[in-house]
């Protein structure tokens, strides 16, 4: 059976090559086998360059009538409160040149205070929360801000490997004003103990770039007497699209 | 800098998936078309818990720039949605054949796949040239069938889009 030891140790060496290659990668890598599950499902073609045309320049518009203003409060969905820490977490969706993203469509899901998704194949045996579910949307402002309320999630044990537990994290889905920035990625909390043997946080090989996903106490989105707050912004890649927008302002 | 990507993960149906997400149109719409395909890994198994999202102009080739998605009305075409794989690792749309650009454009979600795939789905009988000649979607008495190979033989062409700015 493969162990943290294992999995560790084949991190480390790829951790190793990177910082020997002097190279600097900003992405997460499809081909990282410390996270088993990727073994055969990345391609091993590089991709096809191509210029984005057309539809490709544009996203989808979501609205008022697709996202209700209480979608955003994930401690509100149920008769009750959920159990525990109340938390704010809100930031910044910008492209790489700045710009906020306005009025785009932010999706989270989480598993519970306990580490428990609302999902049938989540077997980890810790208690589901009958007033949590963990899903929440919201669309930016005019300033590219989101804001959810939600519990902060535990973390939780996966088969990757032997003793395999993921740090906590709510996983994020974002939309730019174009097809091509489409992200979804995850959200972790400051100074998580599970970092370092994590091999989904540690595909991405850079620390810096890792670092990234990691949110930021922030004293002044703490609420007095109701929530702690968090702040992570989020940088989509530059828009292709600049061109065509400015013909059709 | 840029946000990296990461997986979708094992239990993302609760996030993500909707009633109607893969219905762009109704059922029985005149006109309407289904997209469907397997997404297969690199041993040629089903991958059951993959996300598929399109996005295309409508019928006329225009890009549509209405609201809706995700709380359909019945009547207003948006051009966007999302198909989760079932257990055989199928996906499936019910949609309008675009005008121009003759694609479907895709992007790709899976447990085990760390970051998102882009291609397209051209329709019957607009291939394209060169690297992305593979890229066309079947005619088959169910629909037009596109499927996805992650990895191995007859990978998918996968896109990387250049930009302008990054």
């Amino acid at each position: 059976m493969t162990t943290q030891a294992d999995i560790s140790a084949e991190i480390a060496a790829i951790s190793e090559q990177y910082a020997a290659s002097g190279t600097t990668e900003n992405g997460v890598r499809l081909d990282y086998p410390p996270y088993r599950s990727s073994l055969l499902r990345h391609p091993t073609k590089s991709p096809v360059q191509v210029d984005p045309e057309g539809i490709e320049r544009w996203s989808p518009v979501f609205g008022e009538r697709d996202v209700g203003p209480l979608e955003s409060d994930l401690t509100i969905q149920r008769s009750g409160e959920p159990l525990g820490e109340r938390i704010k977490v809100t930031g910044r969706v910008t492209d790489s040149d700045g710009r906020p993203v306005r009025r785009q469509l932010v999706e989270i899901w989480q598993a519970n205070a306990g580490g428990r998704y609302v999902h049938q194949r989540d077997q980890h045996p810790a208690p589901l929360d009958p007033n949590f579910i963990g899903m929440g949307r919201c669309l930016t402002d005019d300033d590219g801000s989101y804001v959810f309320t939600t519990i902060k999630p535990g973390p939780y044990p996966w088969r990757n490997h032997h003793n395999a537990w993921r740090p906590a994290h709510i996983h994020f889905s974002l939309f730019g004003t174009d097809f091509t920035q489409r992200l979804v990625t995850q959200m972790y909390f400051p100074g998580d103990p599970l970092f370092a043997l994590d091999p989904i946080y540690q595909s991405i090989v850079d620390p810096k770039a890792r670092e990234r996903l990691v949110a930021t106490y922030d004293h002044d989105v703490t609420e007095a007497e109701w929530c702690t707050g968090y702040r992570w912004d989020i940088v989509l890649s530059g828009a292709a699209g600049t061109p065509l927008e400015e013909e059709h302002a | 800098m840029t946000t990296p990507g990461q997986t979708v993960g094992p239990f993302f149906a609760f996030g993500l998936e909707y009633d109607g997400d893969s219905a762009l149109v109704p059922p029985g719409t005149p006109g309407a078309v289904r997209l469907f395909g397997r997404v297969l890994d690199g041993d040629g198994d089903p991958v059951p818990d993959a996300l598929v999202e399109l996005w295309q102009a409508d019928a006329e080739g225009r890009v549509v720039q209405e609201p809706g998605s995700l709380r359909r009305d019945g009547h207003t075409f948006t051009g966007w949605g999302r198909a989760a794989t079932d257990r055989t690792g199928t996906y499936s749309f019910t949609t309008l054949a675009p005008a121009d650009p003759p694609y479907f454009a895709l992007c790709l979600f899976a447990r085990g796949l760390l970051d998102r795939l882009f291609t397209r789905a051209y329709l019957p009988g607009h291939q394209p040239e060169g690297p992305l000649s593979s890229l066309v979607a079947t005619e088959d008495p169910h629909g037009y069938r596109f499927d996805i190979v992650l990895q191995g033989d007859g990978e998918t062409v996968f896109l990387d889009h250049r930009r302008t700015q990054d």
